[in-house]
């Protein structure tokens, strides 16, 4: 299993990586940790004349949190968000959907920009980015642009980034509340067979606020408005919920393949989200 | 088109060679520098057999590019011992029958050494956690577990004692 002949490029700023996609075009693909890449150039499903490895641009490493806000530079690994401990404070929630990506030798480089900008359905961090209603930071040859992560996802591996662009860094207000990151998948390493990320706010035993969005259920993560809404104002009993669960079901438009039937999905779909309300709720 | 100048040290050693940028790490190790230690299991980032030390990271060989690992540390597992001075690990998978067949060992070895440097005093679930990117089809990963909590207890009584 070996690739067809590329050119390999190490740019060290996001402006020469963006040169490079702009001067080779169609024939350049960036490349962050290369576990979605690679096996797809191994299969000879992805050509690529030149890679561009973003591997030596320190400007996008980091975690930040400031004043409430928390940015997030696209080449920071899943190993390293996992170790993060100012990240883990302001955001755990980062935390526990990391731990169920992939597996340890994956996480070490595979990065949330990748995880992001990638456009399969199977990823995790889209979904949650539009649970924390995050913000992606795109560099392109005008400049830089913002797109909403709610936004972002048009079909499966298509997004609003366009090809002469990176995705650079990811922004978020901090979480306030409870949180959880629920997925079932059939063995290690594998795709959600559904997913789902919530955030619970609180005000005494009432439900003030949420945000819900569910994973690998459609051609792009669904973030479900109307999920959250029948349990804002609730005591999150098990009637509200079961109102969130029926208000998701609609939303999402899950297929069949090898994870199993589309009603089988539909059911996992119903109990990640039940589990993800219990355990936010009880941690707000 | 052509090839890359390309530097690893590897085992502590410097090598240079030149190598196609689509040539993969696991196959730069094997075929160019005959270090044949890390196998090629599945081949599609499944398996773990090919997991090297790069960096300070386990990762799969066979989905690494040798132009990204230019510049690169890299430990395989004749880096951690020899037949004539066994690792720690090495002598607990033995002790504690951590293989049957071999095929994943160097792999598992590897990655447990790593593991280890990180949480050099695991619980089981810790263990069965952080070696979820590894399979082997003979043991039933029971007696490798087993392996590496031996091992881990093993090193830090050594590390005690030397204190």
């Amino acid at each position: 299993m070996i690739p067809s002949r590329f050119d390999y490029h190490r740019p060290d700023s996001v402006d020469g990586a963006v040169a490079l996609l702009t001067k080779y075009g169609d024939e350049a693909r960036a490349i962050a940790g290369g576990h979605s890449l690679i096996p797809m150039m191994k299969l000879r499903m992805a050509e690529v004349q030149h890679l561009v490895d973003l591997q030596g641009i320190d400007s996008m490493k980091g975690v930040s949190v400031a004043g409430g806000t928390v940015t997030i530079g696209a080449m920071m690994t899943q190993h390293e968000l996992i170790a993060n401990e100012a990240l883990a404070k302001a955001a755990p929630i980062i935390r526990e959907a990391s731990l169920q990506i992939a597996d340890p030798q994956v996480r070490y480089v595979g990065t949330i920009g990748g995880n992001l900008a990638n456009g399969d359905p199977g990823n995790d961090m889209p979904g949650l980015m539009q649970c924390l209603d995050a913000t992606y930071v795109l560099a392109g040859p005008d400049g830089t642009r913002e797109v909403a992560a709610r936004d972002f996802y048009e079909a499966a591996y298509f997004t609003a980034r366009s090809d002469d662009e990176i995705l650079v860094s990811v922004r978020f207000t901090a979480p306030k509340g409870g949180y959880a990151y629920e997925k079932q998948k059939r063995k290690i390493g594998d795709y959600a067979t559904a997913a789902a990320a919530v955030l619970i706010e609180k005000d005494g035993a009432t439900c003030a606020a949420t945000s819900i969005a569910m994973t690998n259920l459609s051609d792009t993560p669904v973030w479900c408005e109307a999920a959250g809404a029948a349990l804002v104002g609730s005591k999150l009993d098990k009637s509200a919920i079961d109102a969130a669960v029926a208000a998701m079901l609609p939303t999402i438009d899950p297929q069949e393949d090898n994870r199993g039937p589309v009603e089988f999905k539909k059911h996992v779909a119903g109990v990640m989200l039940r589990r993800a309300i219990e355990r936010a709720a009880s941690r707000a | 088109m052509g090839k890359m100048h390309i530097k690893l040290t590897v085992n502590g050693k410097q090598e240079e060679l030149l190598a196609e940028p689509r040539e993969l790490l696991i196959h730069v190790l094997r075929e160019r520098l005959g270090i044949t230690g890390p196998h090629i299991g599945c081949e599609t980032s499944h398996c773990g057999a090919c997991t090297v030390d790069m960096d300070g990271k386990s990762v799969k060989s066979c989905t690494v590019f040798a132009a990204q690992a230019n510049g690169a540390n890299i430990t395989t597992i004749e880096g951690l011992g020899n037949p004539d001075g066994l690792h720690v690990l090495q002598q607990m998978f033995k002790e504690h029958h951590g293989l049957q067949c071999g095929f994943c060992t160097p792999g598992m070895i590897t990655r447990a050494w790593r593991l280890l440097q990180e949480n050099p005093n695991p619980t089981e679930e810790d263990v069965r956690f952080g070696m979820a990117g590894n399979l082997c089809r003979c043991t039933g990963y029971q007696n490798i577990v087993k392996a590496i909590l031996a091992a881990a207890a093993e090193l830090n009584a050594a590390k005690e004692a030397a204190q």
